[in-house]
């Protein structure tokens, strides 16, 4: 086992080192990067020095001089030693900023995590016992729909309610007016207002796939022999369901759950830009549409280790959750 | 499943097999009792539907699924069919006609000095200025910029500035006058005398040989000279009825003269002009044959028009005035056209403005659902309904094309690292794992804004947006195709393809893909609601689908106008439903597809 997870972490160190390789080439070659767009705003001062001066002067202020290769090795090198710079467009080091927001993103995910497993598992199980029933049909077309909602339309239409007809809540941002005069439980139900829509939209808009994925293995679990042996032995429909069957719905489910727990830090980037919540995906907007190097590269190879991570976190759930598994 | 007398239906049907086919098919040309004692008996006979027709038969039975094709293919009649059927194109712009109530003239009363200058005379600002201080303290004589210039009292506020050309000053001490010429000039005897005379009269002008001289006093000095006239100052305002003439500086004079005096007529270069005053307005006239020819107005107004292009005629300022002398506020006129104008007067101090309603193009914004458009017109000015037509087009072919891409890509690297495995297995996943790690959103983003700076041609972005999404989304298909492959891979019948020495790749693409075929149907078809939903997010942040093409996701965009979220609702509200019903049917085909493949979960 031990030897298993650390053959998986260290292919997981290569395949972050060419992720990042690639990404790194790929934000380089941006045409019109921040630093053009500085030079060229600071060329136009008056009696300034030229465009191609103040574009030298600062691609060597930024570290962005040396060809894209030695760029690459640079930046890992510090990055290893966990320097991921200062961000250009927020001018603090990369790791601060990222320390203030992600904290949003943290509890958006959670609260809606917590509440996509309380409605999805139940409801998933709901369904799968009673198999092409009117209610099996009526959460199918549910889970379905949640799927294929578009988050950003769906987002919209509870502002359009919520916002604007009742009022209840504020279209943008985290805190509202008077945040600053509230005490510390006004500012804490302030925030909390102000979390429920994109919640709302999260858990709405993620809640289908992990329903369809209990219904599915439960069904599986449904009609496999010991079940029907259960069943057999004139066992109670409540005791095969709560103790045979959910019990073994519940290793695929746990290690789907597993494997998404790293996501928790991932930030919702189109949802946190839509109601501007300074979480980490809508920080990480803000840095990509303006250039910021040092930023987008440190989120996005936080994003493809999270991704890394829970694929292991999930694989290895599956072989402690059933034993029958061997890993190696 | 028995079946009786349907050999030859089956025979003639590809859809069904019969087990034990090939002889009857040998036995079609015999006789029938022949055929009969050579068949199987019927009661061994089988009837097996072939795999195909059972996996239809289950896909119709499933409801969801049903009704998810009949959105699909109602979808794909909108996008397409409906695109032709159309009477609009995608970029189309609806302009109408509104009645707009525009400035067309400004009035002016009249309280400050007006100038006439007499043609290739110079008369500067300046000068102008002395005089207005001249007839404040009452001067006839001032002196500007070197000159000594007159001024003639011709009438009320009307006065003459002529240019003095001096001949020669002259001093009075104790009684004598010292007469001194100006360089340059020279002075006859008559001249002389009558200059004294005049001093001694103490008159302004005098005449010799028929020239006019006029004498100037500034204390004890005495100037003499001839006068020019230069400019003409006045209070009224005299506007010709034809526009190309000019009126002359002695018809001006003449004409107010004769106005302030209350005379009838006037004489100006042998034309003898009639007045027909009005209050502070007079129309001018001559006669021509018997018959009134109105030559000028004369007033208090000033009349310009607001626009360069509009000249007002005499007529029209006239009715004006008269509307404004009777305190009315607005008037009626017809056009050339003979359609009536209504302009109406405001009244701003000492200011008016004339308004005038005129059609103005203007383009057709957030108009309401209508007739004519029947989701009404976006903020471009563009049908609504037809933009959501070409947008399926869009996203449809997004969705189809993305699509294919990925299934091809990862068809191919899953079917060979599964097929053979060891090393080549091992680099194709690690070449996946890294492209499954590369977070796809942000990197679209990326890519969208290095184009967007690039300012890449919309037709051509639309394909990088398909190359993009279709490179990043092939590992999922790999990891499935390959996962198939290397469980297919050990079963008898590929031992039995390579005992009969088929080759490579005719074993990966003939034998292995077909059989994984059912989960790349269903995987494709729930792909493509992703893809959809994808695409319309990155066009819903302006980095997908540019317009002038229209996409789900970019009509969808307007919203990110408060205005326009909460008062057009028909602008985002039906893009938002498109999207939602073309995801969600195929999803369900998705899902009636799996439970129809996969026989465990049939009921």
């Amino acid at each position: 086992m031990w030897k298993y997870i650390v053959k998986r972490v260290l292919t997981s160190v290569v395949i972050l080192f060419f992720v990042s390789m690639i990404i790194y080439t790929i934000i380089r070659c941006i045409p019109t990067s921040f630093i053009e767009t500085l030079a060229r705003e600071k060329a136009s001062l008056p009696g300034a020095k030229s465009y191609t001066e103040w574009l030298d002067q600062l691609k060597a202020t930024y570290g962005m001089d040396s060809g894209i290769i030695q760029g690459f090795f640079q930046w890992l090198a510090s990055a290893v030693r966990g320097e991921f710079g200062d961000s250009w467009y927020f001018n603090i080091p990369v790791t601060e900023k990222f320390a203030n927001v992600i904290w949003d993103s943290f509890y958006l995910g959670v609260v809606s995590f917590v509440l996509q497993i309380v409605i999805a598992i139940p409801l998933g199980i709901l369904s799968a016992r009673k198999q092409y029933s009117r209610t099996d049909y009526a959460i199918t077309v549910f889970a379905l729909i949640g799927i294929s909602l578009p988050g950003f339309f769906f987002a919209t239409i509870l502002k359009l309610i919520f916002s604007i007809h009742l009022g209840w809540f504020d279209l943008y941002g985290k805190v509202g007016r008077y945040y600053g005069q509230l005490d510390a439980w006004g500012k804490f139900l302030d925030v909390a207002a102000h979390f429920v829509l994109p919640i709302a939209t999260l858990t709405i808009i993620s809640v289908g796939s992990l329903m369809r994925y209990t219904r599915t293995n439960m069904l599986e679990v449904l009609n496999s022999d010991f079940i029907r042996t259960a069943r057999a032995k004139g066992l109670s429909e409540s005791t095969v369901i709560n103790k045979h069957a959910f019990r073994n719905t519940l290793i695929p489910i746990v290690t789907i759950i597993g494997g998404t727990l790293p996501g928790l830090f991932a930030g919702a980037m189109i949802t946190e830009t839509l109601f501007q919540i300074p979480g980490i995906g809508y920080t990480s907007y803000l840095a990509m549409t303006s250039g910021d190097i040092p930023f987008f590269m440190f989120y996005m190879t936080f994003m493809a280790a999270l991704t890394l991570m829970g694929n292991l976190i999930s694989d290895i759930l599956y072989a402690v959750v059933d034993p029958r598994v061997r890993v190696g | 499943m028995e079946n009786k007398n349907e050999n030859n239906k089956q025979n003639q049907s590809n859809a069904s097999l019969v087990q034990n086919n090939q002889p009857a098919q040998n036995e079609k040309t015999m006789n029938q009792s022949v055929e009969r004692k050579m068949a199987l008996d019927d009661d061994q006979r089988v009837k097996v539907l072939s795999p195909s027709m059972l996996v239809f038969k289950r896909f119709i039975r499933n409801k969801l699924a049903i009704i998810g094709s009949f959105i699909i293919v109602g979808m794909f009649l909108f996008a397409f069919v409906g695109g032709i059927v159309s009477p609009y194109n995608e970029s189309q712009v609806f302009m109408g006609y509104e009645a707009m109530s525009k400035d067309y003239a400004s009035v002016t009363r009249n309280k400050e000095f007006r100038y006439t200058t007499v043609d290739g005379k110079n008369f500067p600002s300046a000068v102008k200025a002395e005089v207005i201080l001249a007839v404040n303290s009452g001067k006839s004589e001032f002196t500007s910029m070197g000159n000594v210039y007159a001024l003639t009292k011709e009438g009320e506020n009307l006065y003459r500035i002529s240019l003095m050309d001096k001949y020669a000053t002259a001093t009075i001490i104790r009684g004598t006058a010292d007469i001194s010429v100006v360089d340059g000039k020279t002075l006859s005897e008559a001249v002389k005398n009558g200059f004294l005379a005049a001093i001694e009269a103490k008159e302004t002008s005098f005449t010799v040989d028929g020239v006019t001289y006029q004498i100037s006093n500034q204390g004890k000095e005495y100037s003499l000279g001839v006068l020019d006239d230069v400019a003409l100052a006045s209070h009224k305002i005299l506007d010709a009825y034809n526009a190309a003439t000019k009126l002359s500086l002695e018809f001006k004079l003449q004409a107010e003269k004769a106005f302030i005096e209350g005379k009838n007529s006037f004489e100006v270069e042998g034309v003898t002009y009639y007045i027909d005053s009005e209050g502070s307005s007079a129309t001018i006239y001559y006669n021509e044959n018997g018959n009134q020819v109105n030559y000028a107005q004369l007033s208090d107004f000033v009349v310009a028009p607001i626009g360069s292009d509009v000249f007002l005629d005499v007529e029209f300022k006239s009715l004006v005035q008269q509307a404004i002398n009777d305190g009315e506020t607005s008037v009626t006129q017809t056009d050339a056209e003979g359609n009536e104008v209504v302009y109406k007067i405001e009244r701003k101090n000492e200011q008016y403005t004339v308004k005038a309603d005129t059609e103005t193009q203007l383009i057709q914004i957030y108009q309401s659902p209508s007739k004519s458009h029947w989701l009404g017109t976006d903020g471009n000015g563009m049908d609504i309904m037809t933009r959501l037509m070409y947008g399926g087009r869009i996203s449809l072919m997004i969705g189809f094309i993305v699509v294919i891409i990925q299934t091809f890509l990862g068809v191919v690297l899953g079917g060979i690292a599964g097929y053979f495995g060891k090393w080549v297995d091992n680099l194709i996943m690690r070449i996946v794992d890294i492209f499954y790690c590369i977070p796809s959103l942000p990197l679209i983003i990326i890519l969208g804004s290095i184009m967007d700076s690039l300012k890449v041609n919309p037709q051509v972005r639309i394909y990088f947006l398909m190359i993009i999404m279709g490179l990043l989304g092939w590992p999922g298909v790999a990891r499935m195709v390959r996962g198939q492959i290397l469980s297919l891979r050990e079963q008898e019948f590929m031992t039995a393809t390579e005992a009969m020495g088929i080759s490579i790749p005719r074993r990966i693409f003939r034998h292995l893909i077909p059989n994984v075929i059912p989960q790349l149907i269903v995987m494709a078809t729930m792909g493509l609601g992703g893809i959809i939903l994808t695409e319309s997010s990155l066009s819903f942040l302006g980095i997908g689908v540019k317009f002038p093409f229209a996409s789900w996701g970019n009509i969808i965009s307007a919203v990110s106008n408060v205005h326009v979220m909460t008062n057009y609702w028909f602008v985002w509200i039906p893009a938002g439903f498109c999207i939602l019903l073309t995801v969600l049917a195929f999803n369900f085909i998705g899902d009636g597809l799996r439970d129809a493949f996969d026989p465990k979960m049939k009921r």
